[in-house]
């Protein structure tokens, strides 16, 4: 099953053999470039019913911010794809369209990696406070804790 | 007078005597209509994440237990289980027999409190009483094998770190047959008691088609009728070598999600007999190295409250570079907005409740840290001074009225 989904998505989108892996039993690794990410999220659920987004998670790998998303479907494969953009303007679509769930972890990525999300509606933020000082994103690499507690000692 | 057909807003929390833990509400309503609920969740939030990097694995490990104090096992062990994968260990069939049993026991406890919690929800406390003293048999056992009651610390990587004893495998049996007994009598309760029926039935409704539209996990979305679970879709540990039945529902709305609860109690005390009685000889652990290789994995787990998912990226050191937890809760608590929508206020509590919510899985960790002090340990009076010197800089000074208190009391 895991090499017949391979197959299709190689014929479809012409992957590279580096970029589509199987590192295990149900699970399949892929990376895409974000122009062809939409197509790729809607040919996944429409032919291969992947219908269930487990999550997404940010990476900060230097010049680039990755985002991977975990998406599974019933049988148990699970299918990680991701997207790598540059840090400087790391721009992503949102697929809250497919997914509402999506929301949420959009959001994480927004406060915690400083990811720019298109048509991700406005809202509370999470998790981080409402007064986190802007531009700060903890999980990047090159942030460390004590930069936050001298912005705090400056405004106290 | 306030208007009943204006639009009025009441904000819950973050503190709230109503909540068990901080989160936030903002609840639209016209008279005691819900028109719609805003959540702001976060006030947990604790940096797990990135205090993860700068630990070693199996000090992370222990960490990672510490993201739930109901659910601590799930964590720990679906952190392990990607980097085990990751290191391409072979961990023996007995300590994944003993990872399967502290698993379901835990299951057991964390719907017996649920159980308990959603009695109490609905005015019906003498359900409170009777689960959670019952609730006791297993936190003795899981004490017993474990050590702890909570945050068992049973996992190692490469295995566990305590065997099971022929005497303990006859005191669990026993605990099992004492709480199938009693779960028969609380579905029974289930079934006929018109309290729980008229009170839970037709509230909450998540459809089957909103349930995947939402991404909801566990017994909330296998209440909808969506047959996912973790430990039959993608099996870990010994699931694979035992028989158990996904339950399911079709109610789609509280009432489903307690039958849900309630019945897979039963599959749990199956699968703990199955684990006691075919549990593999051989060693409990296999040695893992300090330093990972460099890879990335993610491992899922059926949590009590619904598939959970770790992700681990390591760099060859013996720190990973990333980790990624995300809790059932966080999956779930998006559909609890379009459950409430339309429903009265007073439903409002046992809807959240129904997909038990777990706030402190959900945002997760910061670590405390101060580099000046060389002892982590803090005696009762350090940290009484402590707290009294962080809140006086603070502006908050109970000193006088201390004084004043101290004073009353000694005439």
């Amino acid at each position: 099953m895991e090499n017949n989904i391979i197959q299709e998505l190689v014929k479809e989108f012409n992957f590279p053999e580096t970029s589509i892996r199987q590192p295990r039993e149900r699970r399949i690794s892929l990376e895409v470039g974000l122009d062809k990410f939409t197509d790729v999220l809607e040919y996944l659920m429409k032919h291969f019913n992947f219908t269930h987004l487990c999550t997404i998670t940010g990476l900060d790998e230097g010049q680039n911010l990755s985002f991977i998303y975990h998406l599974t479907k019933e049988g148990g494969i699970l299918i990680n794809i991701k997207v790598s953009v540059p840090k400087e303007n790391p721009v992503i679509k949102s697929i809250i369209p497919y997914f509402a769930g999506a929301e949420i972890y959009e959001r994480e990525l927004v406060d915690l990696f400083g990811a720019k999300v298109e048509g991700l509606p406005s809202g509370n933020r999470y998790p981080l406070t409402d007064n986190w000082p802007a531009g700060q994103f903890p999980l990047r690499k090159d942030w460390k804790q004590d930069m936050l507690d001298k912005k705090a000692g400056e405004n106290a | 007078m306030h208007n009943p057909s204006e639009e009025f807003k009441i904000p819950i929390g973050p503190q709230h005597p109503a909540l068990k833990e901080p989160e936030s509400f903002s609840v639209a309503l016209r008279g005691e209509k819900i028109l719609g609920v805003d959540i702001r969740l976060g006030y947990n939030h604790r940096g797990i994440e990135k205090a993860c990097e700068e630990r070693t694995y199996i000090q992370d490990m222990y960490l990672i237990e510490r993201v739930c104090g109901i659910c601590s096992h799930s964590h720990s062990t679906c952190f392990i289980q990607a980097v085990e994968e990751i290191a391409g260990l072979a961990v023996p069939r007995r300590a994944l027999y003993i990872r399967t049993l502290v698993a379901e026991l835990e299951r057991i406890h964390s719907h017996l409190l649920w159980l308990g919690v959603a009695g109490h929800e609905i005015g019906f406390d003498t359900l409170l009483m009777y689960t959670w003293r019952d609730r006791e048999i297993v936190m003795d056992i899981l004490a017993e094998l474990t050590g702890n009651r909570v945050n068992y610390g049973i996992n190692t990587i490469g295995g566990v770190r305590r065997d099971i004893s022929s005497i303990q495998i006859q005191e669990t049996l026993k605990a099992m047959d004492l709480l199938e007994e009693r779960t028969k009598y609380y579905i029974e309760l289930g079934l006929e008691e018109t309290t729980i029926i008229k009170r839970l039935s037709g509230v909450g409704v998540l459809s089957y088609e909103d349930s995947l539209h939402f991404d909801a996990v566990g017994p909330t979305a296998r209440a909808s009728g969506v047959k996912r679970d973790v430990r039959k879709d993608d099996p870990y540990a010994s699931y694979g070598e035992i028989s158990f039945d996904v339950i399911t529902d079709t109610g789609a709305d509280v009432y489903a999600r307690t039958i849900v609860r309630l019945k897979e109690l039963m599959e749990s005390y199956k699968i703990v007999r199955q684990c006691l009685k075919n549990l593999p000889d051989g060693p409990i652990t296999v040695r893992a190295p300090r330093k990972i290789p460099a890879g990335e994995a993610l491992s899922r787990y059926e949590a009590p409250r619904g598939e959970d998912v770790h992700y681990v990226k390591s760099n060859g050191t013996d720190k990973p570079e990333r980790v990624k937890v995300r809790a059932p809760t966080l999956a779930n608590v998006q559909a609890v907005k379009h459950m409430l929508k339309d429903r009265f206020l007073a439903d409002m509590p046992i809807v959240i409740a129904a997909i038990d919510p777990c706030f402190s899985c959900t945002d997760r960790l910061v670590s405390l840290k101060d580099d000046d002090k060389k002892a982590d340990v803090m005696t009762w009076q350090a940290l009484h001074d402590y707290s009294i010197k962080w809140h006086s800089q603070r502006g908050v000074d109970f000193g006088k009225l201390n004084k004043k208190l101290q004073e009353r009391l000694s005439k």
